[in-house]
């Protein structure tokens, strides 16, 4: 296939997740801000920014973190590019760009996402249909990804498809980890305090992995388990080693078409040998925020490395 | 059902009101149909290619970026007597259209021999220099033409405009089929329609036939686009995906050892043959415009070296200038020998003193185009104009005669459209799709037809408003 075209699905993919994420993110927020004081949901919009990464250019726009404020920059907001809205539209561009590489399926969901939800987020979005927001993009985003699962050829398209949807997660899971550990709490007496148990909740729903880890853990809410779930629970279809799981299995997929692996594999490889021997006492030992810093990085190389060996770009 | 205006041929209904054969069994099917359901099915048609994404993209327009034709769910039905008259009077056109390029980029026997004025080609902008004695694989220039026809009369189709440059539309030919078949299954096994669907295998196949010799044996096809952009985009996934060929941008190809290339994950992999719709122009920046980036520096050398086959080939336009339009009647006779089967539309050419006059004496009855226009840009429609813009029209006429050429309006064809209010007759033309090979002719039985929306209209463009019906030839 055209190196433009796996960059298109590439992106397309990673575009899809990132409007799924950021809408996890919100409905954290969202839930926050209507069950603690006014003090309290203004951190957690500032920590939804800043896990996005648009926290400077917000601040750049508004002085103070009002919800609907925050939202609508998010969702919408008409001078932020990296808005819920610009991702779809930058998803149904790369879709376009790349139609002859999806299913008719594939092609029309996006289509239709991008029509439903540009249609929902035309006007400015309030708190009271927030929450319906929300769950259209998770369900417009979800409806993408089963079209292509159930429709596609498990091909270099497919393997291309895929690999941009786990770079993504794996990048945002471990985000979401480091802006719990690093950015929100305010000093370190207060491990193991009721704000903090809150937060790590907070965490587990953002990544919608609350009911499982109760499944798991009897209730019991524990940051180190919790930093073991996301991080090294193969099982979670969110932790950072199922991402790289999966990462590595359609990695394989085109080291087996195209019978050859490329430098991205290597790194690959090194990276989840890395993950593989951690335990969550050797990780927090050597500083969670460190960790997850290194992971981010290399998370970074792999994907700098799968555009170079497969001629994303000239 | 209630018969149309008379005032022009009526698709469907005879002088007195009665059905045409043709539409014998549409109508009963028709008849029988709830109303109130095919107002919903109206309705069903539209969100089915929004949400396809058929859609166009109108230049100029930021509001609409990408814009929807509209659809109309009566189909235009030719009988198949009709169509065989119609397919043999296309290919003997299409025939002396190649042989009439292939001479013009040769020999020029038609200038020689005193049957086309030679200042047609002087100086003008679709006549490429860089074609002079070369001749393309296959001696294949026009691959895909499009012949624009319109209907006066029972027996009297008359060619309208050649399309020999990148005729689009046919994605709509088959998107507007399948749009039918969906809504209306039943339709379809009551009424035997020839089908069209096949028109991409035939389309691949014949670009196969005419790759160059160094391809191998099953030549690699690829469609090239400006991009996402393009007002045609839709069109160009279309056929490249149904083809099974990749589409590429310019930025996808680049010479790699004597051959064009595209960049794939796993290296650079020759094409043999380039469906491009991406105009002469821009083809190639060291060739003709420098400062084009929707084309492939170096693609002219590989394709004068034989290494590449390019569809349609560059210089082709040339056919499509209406002052040479004008000359078909002569054409079609100096290469085939036959008097032609199809009539052009009788035109005044600006250029000649004689015909000026008269087209300035009557204006207001005329339609008058612009020689290198397309698209309906540029054009004067006489009778819908108002005195305002005739006089601002006959200005730019005498200013320039020989950039013009002028028609009488036709009484062209009416076919009906589907209205909330019921049927009501409106203006069509239909552009038959004609794939050439060294193999030979191959015309997919029906085409594109656009049918003016607007009451009265004689105007069926779709970047000015007009819809596109599906267009049915009726097996034997």
């Amino acid at each position: 296939m055209l190196g433009r075209s796996a960059n298109g699905i590439y992106w397309m993919a990673r575009y899809l997740e990132r409007a799924e994420n950021t809408a996890r993110l919100l409905d954290v927020g969202f839930r926050m801000a209507l069950t603690r004081g006014a003090q309290a949901a203004s951190e957690e919009w500032k920590s939804v920014l800043i896990t996005i990464g648009q926290d400077v250019a917000y601040r750049q726009r508004f002085d103070d973190y009002a919800g609907p404020q925050v939202f609508n920059f998010i969702l919408r907001g008409p001078d932020n590019p990296a808005s819920v809205l610009g991702m779809l539209e930058n998803a149904r561009t790369n879709a376009r760009a790349v139609r002859t590489a999806l299913t008719r399926e594939a092609w029309e969901t996006t289509n239709e996402a991008w029509m439903v939800l540009r249609e929902m987020l035309a006007r400015p979005v309030r708190e009271g249909n927030l929450g319906e927001v929300i769950a259209a993009i998770r369900r417009q985003t979800t409806q993408v990804r089963g079209a292509m699962e159930g429709t596609m050829l498990r091909n270099e398209i497919f393997n291309f498809s895929r690999i941009g949807t786990f770079i993504e997660r794996a990048d945002n899971t471990a985000r979401i980890l480091d802006v719990k550990y690093y950015v929100l709490l305010p000093s370190l007496s207060w491990v193991g305090s009721s704000l903090d148990n809150a937060q790590w909740e907070t965490v587990l729903r953002s990544v919608a992995g609350d009911r499982a880890y109760r499944w798991l853990n009897a209730g019991r809410l524990d940051p180190r388990g919790i930093a073991q779930f996301l991080v090294l629970d193969g099982r979670f279809p969110r932790s950072l080693v199922f991402s790289y799981d999966k990462l590595a299995s359609n990695m394989a997929g085109l080291a087996r078409q195209y019978g050859s692996e490329t430098h991205a594999h290597e790194l690959l490889r090194s990276a989840r040998t890395k993950l593989q021997d951690a335990s969550i006492e050797k990780i927090i030992e050597g500083g969670l925020h460190e960790f997850i810093t290194d992971f981010i990085a290399g998370t970074n190389q792999i994907d700098l490395a799968i555009a170079a060996e497969y001629r994303f770009i000239e | 059902m209630q018969p149309g205006s008379r005032a022009q041929y009526d698709e469907m209904y005879d002088p007195d009101g009665g059905v045409r054969p043709a539409y014998a069994g549409f109508c009963n099917w028709y008849d029988a149909q709830d109303r109130d359901w095919l107002k919903k099915q109206d309705i069903e048609a539209e969100r089915f290619f929004r949400r396809t994404g058929i859609t166009f993209n109108v230049y100029g327009d930021d509001a609409a970026e990408e814009r929807l034709i509209p659809f109309d769910m009566i189909p235009r039905i030719i009988t198949a007597n009709e169509w065989r008259k119609l397919s043999r009077g296309i290919e003997q056109r299409v025939r002396a259209l190649n042989a009439f390029l292939h001479d013009l980029y040769h020999r020029q026997e038609i200038v020689r021999a005193g049957r086309l004025p030679e200042r047609l080609l002087q100086g003008n902008e679709a006549f490429l220099p860089q074609m002079a004695g070369f001749s393309p694989p296959g001696d294949v220039y026009t691959h895909v033409v499009g012949i624009d026809l319109v209907r006066t009369g029972p027996d009297e189709f008359m060619v309208l405009e050649d399309n020999a440059r990148t005729p689009s539309g046919v994605s709509y030919m088959l998107e507007n089929r399948e749009t039918m078949m969906a809504m209306f299954p039943e339709l379809f096994s009551r009424v035997a329609v020839r089908p069209v669907s096949d028109y991409p295998r035939r389309l691949a196949r014949s670009l196969a036939a005419c790759a160059p010799d160094c391809a191998g044996e099953r030549p690699v096809v690829a469609v090239l686009t400006p991009g996402i952009f393009n007002s045609a985009y839709f069109e160009h996934a279309f056929l490249a995906d149904q083809m099974g060929a990749e589409l590429v941008e310019g930025s996808d190809l680049r010479v790699v050892d004597g051959r064009i290339a595209m960049r794939t994950t796993t290296g650079y992999q020759p094409i043999d043959v380039i469906y491009r719709r991406v105009d002469d122009d821009f083809l190639d920046p060291l060739s003709f415009n420098k400062d084009s980036v929707l084309g492939v520096a170096g693609i002219m050398d590989i394709y004068r070296a034989g290494r590449i086959t390019i569809a349609n080939a560059p210089g082709t336009g040339i056919a499509d200038d209406k002052a040479i339009y004008s000359f078909m009647p002569e054409i079609v006779e100096f290469y085939t020998g036959e008097k032609p089967l199809l009539n052009n539309v009788p035109t005044w050419r600006c250029s000649e003193p004689e015909s000026l006059k008269y087209v300035l004496d009557n204006l207001k009855d005329l339609v008058v185009k612009e020689v290198h226009g397309s698209g309906g840009y540029g054009m004067l429609i006489g009778p819908t104009s108002s005195k305002g813009e005739i006089a601002r029209f006959e200005k730019k006429l005498r200013a320039k005669p020989e950039n013009y050429i002028a028609q009488p309006t036709l009484a062209l064809s009416t076919c009906p459209i589907f209205t909330k209010a019921g049927l009501a007759p409106r203006h069509v033309d239909l552009r038959p799709f004609c794939l050439v090979s060294p193999g030979g002719i191959d015309i997919t039985p029906g085409g594109l037809t656009r049918v003016a929306l607007k009451k009265g209209s004689l105007v069926v463009n779709s970047s000015q408003g007009g819809g596109t019906k599906d267009s049915w030839v009726l097996e034997d």
